[in-house]
């Protein structure tokens, strides 16, 4: 505490004198990693002398969190940063809420380190509104080494490999696809087959722009045969599973696959797996073309009055922005860091990998923003389309009649 | 005269004083729910998606909650689990309040255990219940270990039976609650009918169809009232049990309304799910209320 005020003191001396800058965070990163991660950002921040209220709000996807924020907002007391996703910052930049770091973007010059694909959710109508921590990627395959030597199988590269695999695994007593049945996760999956049966344009198309053609057309037929054929690979118990549960199941060997985010990667670094010797990290069979499916994850930063707060925002900011603490995060978090211009050499091989995808994607332009994490879309209408693919994925419906029910519950939700 | 003066003043306050201190109190439940009925019904005609806008858009979110399947699931759920979860609970309430009523040894430490499932949360049950209904740790799995291999018991894993899931732990929960009420109006009656009817040589199951069960009416009605209500509102126990699947086949009007609401920015959507809830809730209950409270007069 001593310490604390000591370095406020220094710190108050050297710019214009500000009484206490403080920032408050609100977040829903309560898991151990998450929390971990977060740490890094905190010990940065209070480092300078800037108090760090922690206004953590628990529930994975954040529900809760953007409850919790509204009633803030609604009592005329915004937090100075806000975990949030995707279309949700366009909306809360659209209503005026938000305030910008403009000034210290400009000095780090954030417009030469950061991806293209990380700015379209961080610089909106020109103005720095939100802090990138991290880059997820959503369109990936967690293998078990052990399920796959037993069938002495490589890894699928193609998708007819893949559901080729399914009949062996089966036979060698092994589930081939552990899969946790929540909406969200089947949304996941969705978006992962889409980009890759689809590709990077037909994705765009069809869930970006939402085309009432594409949404129609036979790619998306063919992305729903691939989703069924996958939904023959599932145990029958994995309606409702957490998806650490499944990704537990890889770990243990018991199932071969799992399709989810790279977040998965922490249950396996916390299982003391190896990647490579253990299990294996490969982005989802790509018919048509690479593409990579990106989920950003950064801190808005509402508008503040109090001059406090104000520079509280800027340290914050300029803390999640140091190169180190970029490092340091995301080994805690298991994602990538959200600047393009850090030495990742101290990093596992699955984070250095899904960098440099990222890297020539963005350049490609093949780099596509996650449907089901909100990025593509708005929420009303990822939610209508969420209801379509788990309807699909837990029943016998045709993959015409699902592509049918998508694109009519999309051009209601528009 | 002075006397007379402060007894006039004691009366008047006497007169006042339940009202002063009843108005706080009734100003707050004024203010936070039936302003905020009005407020949600005012909502509901509004184009609002993540705040409140009022931009009056008619009935155009009722059109749109009509046009959603899932609404429509919601619906034919809760027409399901409502009926079976008042019916079951008050036909298993009442049988266990008979039974207790037989004045059996140790009926202090059976109450509460009957009891006991209602001091828990929603989540808890659900919770508990997931782990006890899913085929591959609980019961199923249990009952193949010990040696009957050909058991299966996966309803929560399919979508057309769990809904029948959310009953069994929702029954469980409260059935005893409902016993507890059915007892207490047991106890009530008075004896000297029941021997009466007793020395006229009516049987038992005479006496508990005559007498006992139509005698209990005020507490058929106050159970139904809370189950009822408990059934329209029951959202943690769907949450902690299924989270509204496989798919959405377990989704509720208020898990629907929850969602719609609060995380798919379509605030006026969820608005008017909340006002046919309302509406229905006030269809069944107001008449049924209504024709209790007249016929005691």
């Amino acid at each position: 505490m001593r310490h604390l005020s000591i370095a406020a003191l220094i710190l108050g001396l050297a710019g214009p004198a500000f009484a206490n800058p403080s920032v408050e965070v609100m977040h829903f990163w309560t898991s151990g990693g998450e929390a971990a991660a977060l740490g890094a950002v905190r010990d940065k921040v209070v480092s300078q002398g800037v108090t760090w209220t922690d206004e953590p709000v628990a529930g994975g996807g954040g529900d809760q969190a953007k409850t919790a924020l509204q009633t803030r907002i609604a009592s005329g007391n915004p937090p100075a940063a806000v975990l949030i996703l995707g279309q949700n910052i366009l909306d809360w930049a659209e209503a005026g809420m938000l305030g910008n770091v403009d000034a210290l973007a400009a000095a780090q010059n954030w417009d030469a380190v950061l991806p293209q694909a990380v700015k379209d959710f961080t610089k909106v109508g020109g103005h720095w509104v939100s802090v990138p921590t991290n880059v997820h990627r959503t369109d990936m395959i967690w293998a078990s080494k052990a399920a796959f030597d037993k069938i002495g199988a490589p890894y699928p590269k193609t998708w007819e490999d893949l559901n080729a695999l399914a009949p062996k695994f089966r036979a060698a007593g092994i589930i081939p696809l552990a899969h946790g049945g929540q909406a969200w996760q089947e949304a996941y999956m969705f978006e992962a087959v889409a980009a890759g049966v689809g590709g990077a344009d037909f994705y765009r198309k069809a869930l970006v722009d939402l085309d009432d053609a594409t949404l129609r057309g036979p790619q998306m037929v063919a992305v729903f045969k691939e989703m069924a054929a996958l939904r023959g690979m599932v145990d029958k118990n994995a309606p409702g599973r957490d998806w650490n549960l499944a990704s537990a199941m890889v770990i243990k060997g018991d199932a071969a696959m799992q399709i989810m985010g790279d977040w998965a990667k922490g249950e396996f670094t916390n299982a003391g797996k190896k990647p490579g010797t253990d299990y294996a990290c490969i982005p989802v069979p790509k018919a048509k073309g690479d593409a990579f499916v990106y989920l950003v994850n950064s801190f808005s930063l509402f508008a503040q009055t109090d001059p406090d707060k104000i520079k509280g925002q800027e340290v914050f900011a300029s803390a999640i922005m140091d190169p180190a603490v970029q490092i340091a995060f995301n080994k805690a978090k298991g994602a990538i860091p959200a600047r393009s211009d850090v030495d990742l050499s101290s990093m596992d091989a699955c984070a250095q990998a899904t960098a440099a995808s990222l890297a020539a994607n963005d350049k490609a332009g093949t780099a596509v923003p996650t449907f089901a994490g909100t990025h593509a879309a708005k929420a009303a209408i990822v939610g209508a389309a969420t209801d379509v693919i788990t309807t699909f994925f837990n029943s016998d419906e045709t993959p015409e009649a699902a592509t049918a029910a998508l694109a009519d519950a999309i051009a209601a939700a528009k | 005269m002075s006397g007379s003066a402060q007894a006039d003043i004691r009366t008047r306050l006497q007169e006042w004083l339940p009202k002063l201190v009843l108005a706080p109190s009734f100003a707050v439940t004024l203010f936070f729910v039936y302003g905020f009925i009005l407020f949600t019904i005012l909502l509901s005609f509004t184009g609002s998606k993540m705040l409140p806008l009022w931009t009056f858009v008619g009935w155009k979110n009722y059109r749109s909650l009509w046009a959603l399947d899932n609404w429509h699931t919601a619906i034919a759920n809760i027409g399901v689990f409502a009926s079976l979860y008042i019916g079951f609970s008050m036909a298993i309430g009442l049988m266990l309040a008979i039974f207790l009523d037989q004045k059996i040894r140790g009926e202090g430490m059976l109450r509460p255990i009957y009891l006991y499932p209602m001091a828990l949360s929603f989540i808890v049950t659900g919770t508990a219940w997931k782990w006890f209904l899913d085929p591959g740790i609980g019961l199923e799995h249990i009952l193949q270990q010990w040696g009957w291999t050909s058991f299966q018991f996966g309803w929560i894993k399919d979508g057309r039976y769990a809904i029948y899931c959310i009953v069994l732990a929702a029954v469980w929960q409260t059935s005893g609650f409902v016993m507890s009420m059915f007892l207490a109006g047991l106890r009530g009656i008075d004896n000297e009918i029941l021997k009466a009817a007793q020395i006229d040589g009516a049987s038992t199951w005479q006496l508990y169809r005559r007498i006992v069960i139509p005698l209990l009416r005020p507490a058929f009605m106050s159970a139904f009232v809370i189950l009822a209500h408990l059934a329209v509102k029951s959202y943690d126990l769907v949450i902690a049990l299924t989270g509204g699947g496989p798919g959405r086949d377990t989704e509720l009007p208020a898990t629907f309304m929850y969602s719609y609401t609060f995380t798919r920015n379509q605030m006026g959507i969820g608005a008017s799910s909340a006002v046919i809830m309302l509406m229905t809730v006030a269809a069944i209950m107001v008449p049924y209320i209504y024709a209790e409270l007249k016929e005691k007069k």
